[in-house]
């Protein structure tokens, strides 16, 4: 072990911008721009009037001129200072208010944490509008008011965001660790819990800015804002409709000026998630190698035996591809696999995570996330030929059952088990709602579930994972179906209970003569539960072997060997018992 | 024998009244320097409770921990964290336990100098750190998502071992990662041990992976101790629920399908 590991990407990928960030960040520059410049370079005409008082749209007024004969347009490009300013005034306001709650809230206790989080509840309730109506009718109107309004109406979104986020990051691991390596709390905070919060709270802020100018010039457009002789946009689009019949352009300019800045914002924000999204998880490349050794070491009589098609093949794949489908030149996931399992067969395919095992079981189940697609020269399940152009028959789901890994995700957590257990005999043989029951509470029993008929009306969280297990088994089986599918079915189990389900497994396996394919990363549960054995790895099929001989340790792969040597068992045995004899010896 | 770590009748709860259900109930355990406890149970047996008591992150409702004979609950507050330093842990999951923002170079300063800013000084403490668990030193520029999981828990472990502690503990550290990367991280741990000669204290679920790197073994059930001693006792356990562990550890000929069944013999919960 002294060989130097490298990682496995070398460099990194640049990230490329957004087209909403770039529109946005240049429509908000050029308004920034507007405000600085608008009151230089205009400031003079907004202020004087022409003599033609409401007039329309002309060549020197583009907007028409307003009730004292002021150009509309230059007064809107002079408003753009006071509008901006404000905005931002408030949007900093409502981070600084609702961020300051929110980290007062992370660093308290559990009880003033819930107490808080609630409070803010309710006053998120509260439209901002509402909040902002009442303060500015309580007090003087302008625009300090206006200002303060509207930061305190905004706060509680950021109280909430900075509180939720870091809560859940300070459980971090990392956060963690850090505290035990005798980090500072302070430091902590700065050093990993702001910048891995910053992003959703930057996206917020560029939204909240946006809002915070639209409800700022509709309460100067009800006269709670900005007072005369100050202008901002909310202001002109108030006097604007006042004169709409004589000028109807007036009203227009502000419009669009509250549209565009608020439509710039809102660019920016989506532009901010988008290249603040977590780098995707990159799929490292299985192309798997098409010369792939496949089922080497079986005898060419039991290849046949084992291939033989007919009645008694319930499930049959050949030369399988898998990859993903968006591109014409697709990674490769499955490459080549071909497998079978005879009816009363159990069948294991070990390999570990990444190895295409699972994407092959469901291939064979016809449950592959609609990225994917796949091409075989024969896919046969249960009885029935599988054509990838076509959607499957719908017998296929009386005909194949399957169990996951995960039980308490597999289950609706929101209704009852007996419905859920019922669902596919229900809809696909029109059996009567009291005949269902009677074949779950069956199914059930042979399952070794405790207690079924009060299992019917509990919900799946009711259920301990064991059990939860058992009837997932029951459900895949009360079709009894020809194929059973288990993928890892006992790997989120604990080690006493997962020799229970397999040990139910192989009992169902013998009961009714259905094929069993096995999915596992544990060569100890293929070895013990399964017929035959096909070792997975990049994609495809490393060796094929029967059970026995895995158990002799007849394997010609040297990566199937080492699979062997790291199993449990094996360190069991050596380290236990040799150091027991040892020590007994001495 | 002379204890780096020694837990005493601890005890702890989640919740706030005193009737809140005991998650740790009367643990006690010792481990010696250079010496590997392993601790098993299942879900639920308050096995990373106890981490989590030892580490400090969650508080005990009774009993004592003693750091090289130290109790760490009744040392003065400016002590503390240079006691708890000596204390480490590595968690079990390597894609949640490293700041995805963080070099894997500023990651390990952390751990070398907890408030310092710049890694200049410490370069070349950093590159050892990471050929010890066999990473090139190219490694500190990079970010954690450039790595594997196995690649990972290397950074976790260099991590835990930058600050020279006394107790590494191992909470689940090989469960998240394929059989064969679980062989090399389990050999690194055991390379490590000899160099450096911490008290380990090895939490897991996998009889196989507690049998092949721990000296002694602690058998846990719902927050108690089952079972403690030699790791030679999974040979011929004394207690029942030790013996139905072992007997259910899948075996290649199938033997652990005949075992006693769960719900045959274990008293129901």
């Amino acid at each position: 072990m002294t060989d130097v590991v490298l990682p496995t990407t070398v460099g990194r990928s640049r990230r490329r911008y957004p087209a909403s960030l770039l529109v946005g960040a240049v429509g908000l520059a050029v308004i920034v721009l507007l405000a600085v410049l608008g009151p230089v370079l205009w400031g003079t005409s907004a202020a004087s009037g022409s003599g033609q008082l409401r007039a329309g749209p002309s060549a020197e007024h583009w907007f028409g001129t307003d009730a004292q004969g002021r150009d509309v347009l230059a007064r809107t490009l002079v408003a753009t200072r006071l509008t901006i300013v404000m905005g931002v005034v408030a949007t900093a306001l409502a981070v600084g208010l609702g961020g300051l709650v929110g980290a007062v809230l992370v660093l308290s206790g559990n009880r003033v944490r819930w107490l808080g989080a609630r409070a803010i509840d309710l006053w998120l309730a509260l439209p901002p509008i509402i909040v902002a109506l009442a303060i500015t009718a309580i007090f003087r109107p302008g625009a300090v008011t206006v200002v303060v309004a509207i930061g305190i109406a905004f706060s509680p979104q950021f109280a909430r965001l900075t509180n939720n986020l870091a809560s859940s990051v300070g459980g971090k691991d990392f956060v963690v660790t850090a505290h035990l390596l005798g980090v500072p709390a302070p430091t902590v905070l700065a050093r990993h819990i702001v910048p891995n919060i910053a992003s959703p709270v930057l996206v917020l802020t560029s939204v909240c800015l946006a809002t915070s100018i639209v409800t700022m010039s509709g309460l100067s457009f009800i006269g709670l804002g900005v007072q005369p002789p100050a202008i901002d946009w909310g202001q002109l689009l108030a006097s604007g409709l006042r004169d709409i019949y004589q000028n109807p352009a007036g009203a227009l300019a502000p419009s669009i000026a509250i549209v565009l800045t608020g439509l710039s914002a809102s660019l920016l924000g989506d532009g901010l998630v988008a290249f603040s999204e977590p780098r995707r998880a990159q799929v490292r490349s299985r192309r798997a190698d098409q010369g792939s050794p496949s089922a080497t070491s079986l005898t060419g009589e039991e290849q046949s035996a084992a291939t033989s098609a007919g009645d008694d093949v319930a499930l049959h794949i050949e030369d399988l591809h898998v990859q993903t489908a968006n591109a014409p030149e697709g990674q490769m996931l499955v490459g080549g696999v071909s497998l079978t399992v005879a009816t009363g067969e159990i069948v294991g395919l070990v390999g570990e995570s990444g190895s295409g095992k699972s994407i092959t079981a469901m291939t064979a189940a016809q449950l592959l996330p609609s990225e994917l697609g796949w091409r075989a020269k024969a896919l046969s399940v249960a009885g029935h030929p599988i054509d990838p152009r076509q959607a499957p028959p719908s017998s296929m789901a009386l005909d194949c059952g399957v169990v996951f890994q995960d039980p308490s995700s597999c289950f609706n957590p929101a209704r009852r088990l007996g419905a859920q257990l019922t669902e596919t005999i229900r809809v696909h043989r029109k059996v009567s709602r009291r005949e269902a029951e009677r074949l779950a509470l069956d199914k059930l029993r042979e399952a070794r579930v405790s207690e079924p008929e009060r299992r019917l009306r509990q919900y799946p969280h009711e259920l301990s994972g064991g059990m939860r297990q058992r009837a997932m088994i029951a459900m895949a089986l009360i079709t009894t179906p020809k194929l059973l599918i288990a993928d890892e079915p006992t790997t989120a189990l604990d080690v006493t209970v997962q020799a229970d389900v397999l040990r139910l497994i192989k009992q169902i396996n013998h009961d009714h003569d259905m094929g069993v394919l096995l999915i596992s990363h544990d060569i100890d549960v293929v070895a013990s539960m399964c017929d035959r054995v096909y070792v997975m790895h990049q994609g495809g099929i490393l060796e094929h072997l029967t059970s026995a001989q895995l158990r002799r340790g007849e394997v010609t792969q040297p990566y199937t060997r080492r699979l062997l040597e790291a199993s449990a068992s094996t360190a069991l045995k050596n380290t236990v018992h040799v150091t027991s004899t040892i020590r007994g010896g001495s | 024998m002379n204890a780096v770590i020694d837990v005493q009748g601890l005890s702890a709860t989640y919740g706030f009244s005193h009737r809140s259900p005991r998650v740790l109930d009367g643990v006690s355990l010792t481990v010696a320097r250079g010496r590997t406890m392993g601790v098993v149970g299942e879900s639920g047996s308050g096995k990373s409770t106890l981490a989590k008591v030892i580490v400090g992150t969650l508080g005990a409702a009774s009993g004592t921990v003693s750091i090289e004979g130290a109790d760490v609950m009744k040392v003065a507050r400016s002590q503390r964290r240079a006691l708890r330093r000596r204390v480490q842990m590595i968690p079990q999951d390597p894609y949640a336990s490293l700041d995805p923002r963080m070099t894997i170079g500023r990651t390990l300063l952390e751990a070398l100098a907890p408030t310092a800013a710049r890694a200049t000084s410490h370069r070349d403490r950093i590159a050892e750190l990471l050929s010890m668990v066999a990473l090139e030193p190219g490694a500190a520029s990079r970010l954690p998502h450039e790595f594997s999981g196995g690649q990972r828990q290397r950074v976790a472990i260099a991590r835990a071992i930058a600050v020279q502690p006394t107790v590494l503990i191992a909470d689940e550290v090989t469960s998240a990662l394929d059989a064969s990367i679980q062989f090399e991280i389990l050999e690194l741990l055991d390379r490590l041990q000899d160099d450096l000669g911490f008290a380990c204290l090895f939490i897991t679920h996998n009889l196989g992976v507690a049998a092949r790197v721990c000296d002694e073994i602690t058998v846990m059930r719902h927050g108690r101790v089952v079972e403690q001693g030699d790791i030679s006792l999974l040979a011929e356990p004394a207690d029942p629920y030790t013996r139905l562990l072992v007997s259910s550890v899948p075996d290649p000929e199938g033997r652990f399908l005949h075992g006693p069944s769960r719900y045959d013999t274990a008293p129901q919960s």
